[in-house]
């Protein structure tokens, strides 16, 4: 499933970390030559993952890879943390479109971004969330 | 740390964008600019943001708060430059950036600064004006 | 081992006289395409072709999907292409490579060769051709895709009305693809050539859902984030009820009913103003 993109991963611990996020997920994104419009969403959502744990997961650590399937070819990238966890993940994901509600976490903004969102959390277990944009 | 350099521009600062801003830069900036602002008199702030690629929400939070900033100080900001690219992330992730002007560019963002500064103006004048009178003082009233 | 034989006859044929299999096989694969392509075009196509069969044959082995018949699948892949681009039809193309049948029979017949050798002929070309066949409609699959992105590209022009004033008129249904596209350009355009107002005009659209509508919506909110202003214009009554009928809150995005409204509208947002003359052509005094 892995393509010659690799597999790379990252701590997030610190603001700076999540500039560096950033520029590793682009990276990726550069390489399987997403749309502009498409890295731009990509990279973005990445950047307010990773700023989540740096605000409320404590620490974490992201993995990024490609990923192919039915001719297609993506970037995936998971988000992990041993933070909290999300005690109610409906109103978390349920941020009004214009008026950025719910738990300001940003995951329904994050999850508008990409095309498949996953989100795996339990109270005290921390949080997963994996996410992937595919090329067109 | 990298301090983002603040230029002067008329009655207008300068803020221009060129990378990624680690979180002390942000910092910085703000504190930066409010003493800018009381220093020089100010009347507005541009931040051109055309050479940036990403606008997050910490991004977003970071102008509301420069234009919250300058406002108590008593000037007007706008933003400049945003990329469609931007434009559309930003719509899709729910970022209304209220409270913060937009230009599309420098020419364009100062022009409004200096609508907003020359309306200001009258009213310092005299505090009972209302918009309905001329602009130029003295002129008799239509 | 019969494919071994078999291969070491068809090579015996063939080397029979290498030239006058290549004309004849050219000549009859020509025969049935009214000149739309000549035997000095195709016969160093079909020479190349020939070649690299040969060599294959020469390495005892039958089987199309070896590695030894990369060479011929290249070229039958290319080949394909290329008519493919030209406009023949799959089965012409396939045809063509079908027609070295007839010419190896001839050869096979003349020189008594037994029932065997005929059949692994036969089936040793319908498994080139059958390749053939299936590298066309892959040609043409990557055909169809690059007009479409060409097609995509044509109808949606952004044109500038004015100092300032940039529209995009869109013919035809809209789905979500093709209404991005156009929320891309525009809001490009609106950079490239540092306009402040945009016209969406949607009269030749005859319908709009849910989807579209949203993408509107964006592209006008978006517009906005940049410092332009956004009016989405000829909106016909079916349009509008349908809006309506979806429930999709079009807020205070500006609408118009013609092209020619909105263009009034951000015309004279920009401080510019339309006057009638009283006498066309002659100024008033």
């Amino acid at each position: 499933m892995t393509g010659a993109g690799s597999v790379a991963q990252m701590p997030i611990r610190t603001g700076d970390d999540v500039v560096r996020v950033r520029q590793l997920v682009r990276g990726h994104a550069q390489a399987v030559r997403l749309s502009l419009v498409d890295q731009t969403k990509l990279v973005t959502a990445a950047s307010e993952l990773a700023r989540n744990i740096v605000t409320y997961g404590g620490s974490g650590v992201v993995r990024v890879d490609t990923v192919t399937s039915n001719g297609r070819t993506g970037i995936r990238a998971t988000f992990a943390d041993s933070g909290p966890g999300i005690a109610d993940l409906q109103l978390a994901l349920t941020d009004g479109w214009t008026s950025g509600a719910g738990l300001g976490l940003g995951l329904g903004g994050a999850r508008r971004l990409v095309d498949d969102f996953d989100i795996d959390t339990e109270v005290g277990r921390g949080t997963t969330v994996t996410v992937v944009k595919w090329t067109r | 740390m990298e301090r983002v350099p603040i230029l002067q521009l008329g009655n207008a600062l300068l803020v221009s964008i060129q990378v990624d801003l680690q979180d002390d830069s942000v910092v910085a900036l703000q504190e930066d600019l409010a003493e800018r602002i009381v220093a020089t008199g100010a009347a507005g702030v541009v931040i051109d943001i055309s050479a940036v690629e990403i606008v997050d929400s910490f991004t977003g939070r970071m102008f509301a708060s420069i234009a919250a900033l300058s406002r108590v100080l008593d000037a007007e900001t706008v933003v400049v430059g945003m990329r469609p690219a931007v434009a559309i992330t930003l719509v899709e992730l729910g970022l209304s950036l209220e409270g913060v002007r937009t230009a599309l560019d420098l020419e364009k963002g100062m022009a409004i600064l200096d609508g907003l500064a020359a309306r200001r103006g009258i009213e310092d004048q005299d505090p009972d004006d209302n918009a309905e009178r001329p602009v130029t003082p003295g002129a008799p009233a239509p | 081992m019969a494919g071994d034989d078999g291969s070491r006859r068809i090579l015996e044929l063939v080397r029979q006289d290498e030239a006058v299999l290549l004309q004849r096989w050219v000549a009859m694969a020509v025969a049935p395409l009214q000149g739309r392509l000549t035997p000095a075009e195709l016969a160093p196509v079909f020479g190349e072709l020939l070649a690299t069969l040969t060599n294959a044959l020469d390495k005892g082995d039958l089987d199309i999907r070896s590695d030894n018949y990369a060479g011929p699948r290249a070229l039958l892949a290319e080949m394909s292409r290329d008519w493919a681009r030209r406009g023949f039809t799959p089965t012409e193309t396939a045809s063509s490579v079908f027609s070295l049948k007839e010419t190896l029979f001839g050869l096979a017949d003349g020189a008594g060769e037994p029932h065997q050798t005929v059949l692994t002929i036969s089936r040793w070309i319908d498994t080139l051709g059958l390749y053939t066949f299936e590298a066309f409609a892959r040609a043409r699959e990557q055909v169809i895709t690059e007009q479409a992105e060409q097609l995509l590209e044509l109808s949606t022009p952004v044109v500038k009305l004015w100092d300032g004033v940039v529209a995009v008129p869109l013919i035809g249904t809209l789905d979500s693809a093709r209404t991005q596209i156009v929320m891309e350009k525009l809001l490009q355009a609106l950079v490239d050539t540092g306009s402040e107002r945009a016209i969406i005009d949607i009269t030749g659209v005859p319908a709009v859902d849910t989807e579209v509508a949203q993408h509107l919506l964006k592209t006008v909110v978006a517009a906005r984030l940049m410092g332009a202003e956004c009016t989405i214009s000829g909106i016909r009554p079916q349009i509008a009820q349908t809006i309506v009928a979806l429930g999709i809150e079009f807020g205070d995005i500006p609408t118009k009913a013609t092209l020619a409204d909105a263009l009034l509208h951000a015309l004279r947002g920009s401080g510019v103003d339309v006057v009638r003359q009283l006498r066309p052509g002659r100024r008033n005094s």
